[in-house]
């Protein structure tokens, strides 16, 4: 999958592309460490349950993130892989009894399928087209998930047990819960990293910079397009299934336009297609709303305006500008 | 007792008439979005907010300055595209040349802006309106007992898609908005005020919406989120007749009352999701959409 | 610096980790504060607790009594969320309120893992006194049995013996509709059909010309909230009444009728715990609420939550501590219960509160004398046949002692 010029080694230009991601790889050791090091003592500081749904939040960012920042694609019905694979990730630990590893697979599994289906059904259209028919897809899984028994409707699946990770280590107690999200958190961010930053990852930034002309050059972009969907609507089943299982709780609110709403949000406030961007804007977002919630209804204004604010005039984001104060990519 | 597929068939007629009405609002609101989209690029995610402003409004002046129904139903759809147009001057022109999707999320943000508002003060039950005295009342049409007042929104539905198409269509007005979407640099520089005639065409597409919204106020309640739900359906609607068809829209959504309406009868639990499904189909078959033209 | 500062500011905002002191008696009602409920609880359940505080001068066994409130959207994982934060980090020692089943079942679970008190005013779910009962849990003012059981019931008796089902197409729903269905099938009445229809639907018209067609007289409303009004208003445009069919409302409240207006709403029966004009004693309190809230008057959940607080701080009283939630709906059990609302009664061994239930019709704009004045009495449910029998529950708890 590599750039090959007619000789059949690497281009100049490829080349360069790989020393570039390598630079950018290492200059962000020192922020990484910095998050890292937070997320480490945050626990003991901050209430654990808090930080967990941050971390969920964060890692579904960073999937949505996957989909619009580096291929251009944007989705708004992402809610369908989140709330899907929670759905039956919890559906897993309650009826079927499975230990919390496969449990949190299988929800993966499931939104990896659902993104096959879906991406297959929406690539064959762009841009505006794509998000519409997103919409309408997630929509029509919102009303399945009304009606379907299994998903207990709207009480939804509760009581979810949080079980043993791998037959040994009992979940039950936050902090204990709290490093193995944060493993899965650290997991799916890395795993982006890697695919972003691959030849696989600059076929793609190829793809979003100028199509026809990649598809002169003989790559299938529809298929790359599909291929990013899947993983980024599996990273999102990830993120899904673990919260589910560590709130005891599916809902239909996961499955509702209005997650896919807020995902949107948190990326395009943290920054498009920034590294660290994803998690900032989760942090706000998760804490802008928790503080918000005392006054109820204003949640939807502060979260419009912040849409309405963010398209206008600062559609950087958050680590956007940052990283241009800071000349460093971020 | 005649049935077609073991439904009585003045129960299926009675349906369909229903599923027509149903269907005059789909049209309404997708003929505003088609026009904005053709013209703007723009899909107005706060179409759904501005079809709930037009009766909102409706209702606030009947409470607190007792104007009623028929005055309502021409001053509210012109502060709605008054302040429409505003959006549009200070708001979305300043990201014209973007990527269109920013164009989505801006109105995404400026709908939760509107719904949450109006949320805030009127709460979420609603407000009670009164069919206007004139048109209450119904016929017995023998087949079903039809409502006068379902039977005007059919008319000025028809009426107001009707004289849509006709002006975009066979006027010298509509074929300056059909040349400024497809070459704005050039129409302009035939003399003609471009930037302006976008403000106002934003105007009347959101003004049909709030239209559409005064005429549901008797009928549906008027309530914040109204709209919130509706305008995903409306979304399908416009995707399956064809982005910026307006006779698209207009055949598209009356046929989808029709549709739904039969659902409605055969098997109701699916009546919401059938939308999606036939859009599904038409993206398989026809990705254009019914009316559209591939780019 | 700057950067420094910001990250600052935004660590205000996250909640510590650290515990609240704890001598303080302190209530939580979580309800829909901005949502469809908002009307039915929301603020005035705050209110009506604060009421109920009121009266024993805000301190009970030497505590002060703290009342702080929430806003659960209506979703279940906020209000489980809330409800975790508020046991674990704010020393919250009682839930109150929570309108919403699936909300209330999660606070049911938590509440019982925690041994913290429960007192659900709002929620219609008969599983919280059934399969989900808990020794953590009081379930006050209504369920959908005893709803179920009241309309049907009663309005077969009254001469509504063939019925057509409006039914929301969700587990609530279908619950309402398979409780009364079973009700009117015992008592020698009839179910020509029913009607599935989605959730939050605006339009009411293809449903309601399948229930005329069905000629049933009585077309009974098994959904809620925004949905049965929607249904009422549409009966009156369609002529349903005027026809000669009659509406059951299987879950309706005060504050709905008050939306809808008596010219839209006149002649709907319905089952409800407390109506503000029934005795002296109801409407003194409702006096007392209303010139708390802006003139409106207590829907049936508000005076619930009042009522399950004053019996909770009675029983605190008692035994001098909140700490043991088992200990305390224990003692609520023992006492026998007494308030201006809902006048005497007990809590059962499930946690059910029971009191009896009355049959309203809403009055004829003629006969109304003023806002508020809606319902006219059909009939009163005595206390020992409104509530589903203690054997028929599956309560856990209940079997355990046989």
């Amino acid at each position: 999958m590599t750039a090959h010029g007619a000789t059949g080694g690497e281009t100049s230009a490829a080349i360069r592309d790989r020393v570039l991601a390598r630079n950018e790889m290492r200059s962000l050791r020192i922020p990484m460490a910095i998050m890292i090091a937070l997320a480490l003592g945050a626990p003991f500081v901050v209430y654990p349950v808090f930080l967990m749904k941050m971390l969920c939040w964060a890692l579904f960012a960073c999937a949505f993130n996957l989909l619009i920042g580096y291929v251009g694609l944007l989705s708004f019905g992402h809610a369908l892989f989140f709330g899907g694979a929670g759905y039956l990730a919890a559906h897993a630990a309650k009826v079927w009894g499975l230990p919390f590893e496969l449990a949190v697979l299988t929800g993966t599994a499931t939104a990896a399928l659902l993104g096959l289906a879906v991406g297959w059904l929406a690539i064959r259209r762009q841009g505006i087209y794509f998000a519409m028919i997103t919409l309408a897809l997630a929509q029509m899984f919102y009303f399945f998930c009304l009606r379907a028994p299994f998903t207990g409707g709207e009480d939804g699946i509760q009581a979810v047990p949080r079980g043993k990770l791998l037959g040994l280590l009992s979940l039950e107690s936050d902090l204990t819960m709290y490093f193995v999200v944060l493993a899965i958190f650290l997991f799916g961010f890395f795993f982006i990293f890697r695919v972003v930053h691959s030849p696989f990852g600059q076929v793609l930034k190829a793809v979003r910079e100028n199509e026809p002309r990649a598809v002169s050059l003989g790559y299938k972009s529809d298929q790359y397009k599909l291929i990013a969907f899947v993983l980024s609507a599996a990273l999102a089943g990830l993120a899904g299934g673990t919260k589910s299982i560590v709130f005891h709780l599916a809902s239909l609110t996961d499955v509702h336009w209005g997650t896919s709403g807020e995902v949107i949000l948190m990326v395009l406030l943290g920054g498009l297609g920034t590294v660290f961007g994803p998690i900032v804007g989760a942090l706000v977002i998760v804490c802008v709303e928790s503080y918000l919630a005392q006054l109820g209804g204003w949640v939807t204004v502060v979260q419009g305006a912040l849409f309405v604010v963010c398209v206008l005039s600062f559609r950087r984001g958050i680590i956007g500008e940052l990283s241009r104060v800071l000349h460093r990519p971020l | 007792m005649i049935t077609f597929l073991g439904v009585p068939i003045q129960a299926l007629f009675s349906q369909l008439l229903v599923g027509l009405i149903n269907g005059s609002f789909y049209a309404l609101l997708s003929l505003g979005l088609a026009i904005i989209f053709g013209l703007l690029n723009v899909i107005n995610f706060c179409h759904g907010a501005m079809y709930m402003l037009g009766a909102l409004l409706a209702w606030l002046m009947l409470e607190h300055l007792g104007i009623g129904y028929w005055p309502a139903l021409i001053i509210s759809p012109m502060m709605v595209g008054l302040f429409g147009m505003v959006i549009e001057r200070t708001m979305i022109k300043r990201i014209a040349g973007l990527d269109p999707l920013y164009g989505l999320l801006l109105t995404f943000g400026l709908a939760l802006i509107i719904q949450g508002v109006a949320r805030n003060y009127f709460g979420v039950s609603g407000e009670p309106y009164e069919i206007p005295p004139q048109l209450t009342g119904g016929k017995n049409l023998g087949f079903m007992f039809l409502p006068n007042y379902r039977a005007w929104v059919v008319l000025v539905s028809v009426l107001i898609c009707a004289l849509t198409w006709f002006v975009t269509e066979r006027t010298r007005l509509g074929s300056y908005l059909r040349a400024a979407t497809e070459n704005p640099l050039l129409v302009q520089a035939f003399g003609i005020n471009v930037p302006q005639l976008i403000t106002v065409t934003y105007g009347l597409g959101v003004g049909l919406a709030a239209l559409a919204g005064v005429m549901a106020a008797p009928i549906y309640r008027v309530n914040p989120l109204m709209g919130a739900d509706l305008i995903i359906v409306v979304f399908a609607v416009v995707v399956i007749g064809g982005m910026g068809s307006i006779l698209g829209s207009i055949v598209t959504g009356f046929g989808l009352g029709v549709v739904e309406g039969l659902t409605k009868v055969y098997y109701p639990e699916a009546s919401n999701t059938v939308v999606f499904v036939i859009m599904a189909i038409v993206l398989l078959v026809k990705p254009a959409g019914l009316f559209g033209r591939t780019t | 610096m700057r950067i420094a500062s910001r990250l600052l500011a935004l660590a205000c905002l996250l909640p510590l980790a650290a515990m609240a002191e704890e001598k303080v008696v302190k209530i939580g009602v979580l309800n829909d504060m901005s949502g469809l409920y908002a009307d039915l609880s929301g603020s005035g359940s705050v209110e009506a607790a604060k009421m109920a505080a009121e009266e024993f001068g805000n301190k009970v066994a030497g505590m002060p009594i703290q009342i702080v409130g929430a806003d659960h959207q209506n979703k279940p994982d906020i209000g489980s969320g809330i409800a975790t934060k508020w046991y674990d980090v704010d020393g919250v020692d009682a839930i109150v309120d929570v309108p919403n089943s699936g909300v209330a079942l999660a606070v049911a679970k938590i509440t019982a893992d925690k041994n913290k008190v429960f007192i659900d005013s709002g929620a219609a779910t008969s599983d919280l006194t059934g399969k989900a009962c808990t020794p953590n849990t009081v379930h006050w003012t209504y369920d959908t049995w005893s709803l179920a059981n009241g309309t049907g019931k009663a309005v077969v008796k009254a001469g509504g013996d063939t019925w057509f089902f409006l039914t929301a197409d969700y587990a609530f729903g279908k619950a309402l509709e398979r409780d009364t269905r079973a009700v009117v099938e015992a008592n020698g009445g009839k179910v020509l059909g029913s009607v599935l229809h989605p959730l939050n639907t605006a339009d009411f018209s293809s449903f309601l010309l399948q229930a005329q067609a069905s000629k049933a007289k009585i077309i009974g409303l098994a959904n809620a909230g925004g949905d049965t009004i929607n249904s009422i208003k549409s009966a009156a445009e369609f002529g349903i009444v005027q026809g000669g069919q009659k509406l059951a409302g299987l879950l309706v409240f005060i504050t709905d009728i008050h939306a809808l207006g008596l010219k839209t709403a006149n002649g709907l029966q319905l089952t409800s715990a407390f109506y503000w004009d029934r005795d002296d004693k109801t409407r003194a309190w409702s006096k007392k609420f209303a010139a708390r809230m802006n003139g409106r008057m207590p829907s049936m959940v508000q005076a619930g939550v009042y009522a399950g607080v004053l019996h909770y701080l009675k029983a605190v009283q008692a035994l001098k501590s909140d700490q043991d939630g088992k200990a305390v709906v224990a003692k609520m059990k023992a006492l026998p219960t007494d308030d201006p609302a809902f006048g005497k009664g007990t809590i059962r061994a499930d946690g059910r509160k029971i009191h009896p239930m009355y049959l309203y019709e809403v009055k004829k704009p003629a006969e109304s004398k003023g806002p508020w004045d809606y319902y006219k009495l059909v009939r009163e449910i005595p206390a020992s046949e409104a509530f589903r029998p203690l054997d028929q529950g599956e309560c856990p708890l209940v079997a355990a002692k046989k």
